[in-house]
């Protein structure tokens, strides 16, 4: 019978259905950092739990970790000991660390698919809301809370209530300047910050079948901020070209048997879905939020709605009417589990390139890892920033959430890659967020103030 | 662990959608390693900028156990902070419009009862907690009836939530390890658990 990925992957996963109707769902990949895993530790400590299968859960640390030094002992007393919980935790129980002074640490949602980890068809968690990424690569991929963490470390397993899947179809082509940022913003403008509740978002059309790894990340990334716990696309030969060679990846004559289990997960051609919506790509703008949540957003070329609410207009000190474009920014950052990857560094570089950030302007561009630094420093791409007048950072969360000393300070506005314009998010109580893509961050860190990314690339040479 | 019946107690109403835990508990009060301590910090930043306006600053709500709220409350992050911060400032259930998913979950697992009711029911309660703060409000996790003064209304939560509450299996962890071997058949089956 016609499936979905989403039933297919749920029902190869399923371990019963428990007393209390909930499903007993076992997990392929279990992730885990610093911030919500130390007392999910001593939960099992203190029932003398043991971990179940310490090889399917991995560690980094990304949250609090400082991105100017990343020197140890941290300055920040907390940040260490958190580390230090951290490194212990995994020591006791088997599991595998990469902490700041590997190569391979990075934000979870980077250097999970970056390793070859994340594969389709797992079912992936993670204490943090933004595992919904990994899904990006046909996998069901869900945020967690801390007491999930102590069931999974222990039974490998979740007691969990499936979802219906709703199928989003992007169709045509994207404008140049337009990016996977603005479509998935658009999907969440369209459908609501609560609009996904009790679905998973499942990807596709033209648009999503064109787009690369890393941009099929950024959509999955932010189908939870559309209240939608879980997003994937069908992996295809994109996934495969992405996933080959790569530290955890099958290989080998595996390699062939994996691709073929991938292919038979996907969804069905015919498949039916709980809802179906779809999106015309040539009409989507640069997009920019001009509110307190990630649906209360603009095209570049448009006003903030003569409706706008009333309380996100007061915290932003925006009037209803007037156009988003133009308006001051005091601080640029690029980065996030949400776009900082090589590919948004590469794009915003392009706008960067011979230009000067403004004078009022204090911008941070902080790769998503590592691997993700390394990689771009090899190319030179850090240099670009840097006589630009960006700062070049380590890897981590950095300004996303504020964890680290990476934080807005009284009113300042910021113009942001990352997901959430919420109050206080990026750690001043009064902080004010535009969420952009990097691409367009480049261009407001250069002009001081939003601006037209479009405009800018038609001066450069694609 | 115990069943949960139903809850009683009186009210304290925090009007508002798209309450984000970012909010609820502001992230800078992640940066520890339990869950101890979390009450303190709970809607400590809209607290601040609120200057005394906010329910939770507020004398009158002092002694409530039941949180009356609206829609899509605990949005965002998965932070299990921002209810344990909830059920450690004497929370027992919210009450409101709607809940994000992962919210909700982490809430049961902690045995907090999140109910959901209708715009109109919820704001009549809000109402009325606002003008007869001692007003006792009963919960019944059974039923879900809701009864406050002269309101009544019936409130809703997912099934399989409403029987782990009612059978004492809301924490799910013995449950999980009951049938491990079960477990070890289905990674047994799993083609990237075997190695393809």
């Amino acid at each position: 019978m016609a499936d979905t990925l989403f039933h297919k992957v749920w029902n190869a996963h399923r371990v019963r259905t428990l007393q209390s109707g909930q499903t007993q769902l076992f997990v392929g990949l279990h992730l885990i950092h610093e911030v919500t895993s130390p007392q999910a530790f001593d939960m099992i400590r203190q029932h003398g739990w043991k971990v179940a299968f310490p090889e399917r859960t991995v560690a980094t640390i990304d949250h609090i970790v400082p991105t100017s030094s990343q020197r140890r002992p941290f300055l920040d007393v907390m940040a260490e000991e958190m580390t230090v919980a951290l490194e212990k935790n995994c020591r006791e129980f088997g599991i595998k660390l990469y902490t700041p002074d590997t190569a391979e640490q990075g934000i979870v949602h980077v250097i999970g698919p970056q390793l070859g980890l994340t594969q389709p068809g797992m079912t992936i968690v993670c204490g943090d809301s933004h595992t919904s990424t990994h899904g990006a690569f046909g996998a069901i991929a869900m945020g967690i809370g801390t007491s999930q963490v102590r069931d999974v470390l222990a039974s490998q397993c979740l007691a969990l209530e499936p979802l219906k899947v709703r199928r989003i179809d992007v169709n045509g082509k994207l404008s140049p300047g337009v990016y996977a940022k603005d479509v998935i913003l658009t999907i969440i403008r369209k459908l609501g910050v609560q609009g996904g509740a009790g679905f998973a978002y499942e990807y596709g059309g033209t648009t999503v079948d064109r787009m690369s790894m890393d941009e099929r990340m950024t959509m999955c990334n932010m189908s939870i901020e559309g209240a939608a716990r879980a997003g994937y696309v069908n992996p295809d030969d994109t996934t495969f070209d992405y996933l080959k060679g790569r530290q955890y990846a099958p290989a080998g004559a595996a390699w062939d048997k994996a691709v073929a289990w991938w292919r038979s997960i996907s969804s069905d051609k015919n498949a039916s879905y709980d809802d179906r919506v779809s999106l015309d790509a040539p009409s989507i703008e640069p997009t920019v939020t001009w509110g307190i949540n990630p649906g209360q957003s603009v095209g570049i070329t448009e006003r903030i709605p003569a409706n706008a609410d009333a309380e996100a207009l007061a915290y932003m000190g925006f009037d209803a009417s007037t156009p988003i474009r133009g308006t001051r920014i005091d601080v640029a950052f690029i980065g996030s589990c949400t776009n900082g990857r090589l590919s948004d560094i590469e794009e915003a570089a392009r706008i960067v390139r011979g230009h000067t950030v403004a004078k009022h302007v204090k911008a941070l561009m902080v790769p998503g890892s590592r691997a993700v630094a390394i990689e771009a420093e090899k190319r030179g791409l850090h240099q670009v920033f840097i006589d630009a007048g960006f700062e070049w950072r380590g890897a981590g969360c950095s300004m996303c959430l504020a964890m680290n000393p990476d934080k807005l300070e009284g009113r300042q506005v910021c113009a942001s890659s990352s997901n959430r314009n919420f109050k206080g998010r990026q750690g001043s109580p009064t902080g004010r967020t535009l969420l952009m893509s990097p691409a367009m961050v480049a261009a407001a860190a250069i002009a001081g103030e939003v601006a037209d990314v479009r405009e800018m690339l038609e001066a450069v040479p694609a | 662990m115990s069943r949960i019946l139903s809850v009683a107690g009186r009210g304290i109403p925090l009007r508002g959608n798209d309450i984000d835990t970012d909010r609820i508990m502001p992230a800078r009060f992640l940066k520890v390693v339990s869950f101890e301590g979390l009450e303190h910090h709970l809607f400590e930043d809209d607290r601040r900028t609120n200057r005394g306006q906010h329910p939770f600053g507020d004398m009158r709500y002092n002694d409530a156990s039941i949180l009356v709220v609206n829609a899509n409350f605990g949005c965002g992050s998965s932070r299990e902070h921002a209810p344990q911060g909830i059920v450690r400032a004497g929370i027992k259930a919210v009450i409101g419009e709607s809940f994000s998913e992962i919210f909700l979950g982490n809430s049961s697992v902690l045995g907090l009862p999140c109910f959901s009711a209708d715009h109109a029911s919820i704001d009549k309660l809000q109402t009325l907690v606002e003008t007869t703060p001692d007003v006792t409000i009963e919960a019944s996790v059974e039923t879900g009836a809701i009864k406050a003064g002269a309101i009544s209304f019936t409130a809703s939560m997912p099934a399989s939530v409403r029987d782990a509450f009612l059978q004492g299996k809301w924490d799910p962890t013995m449950m999980l390890l009951d049938k491990f071997d079960d477990v070890r058949d289905v990674a047994g089956q799993l083609p990237y658990v075997t190695g393809f």
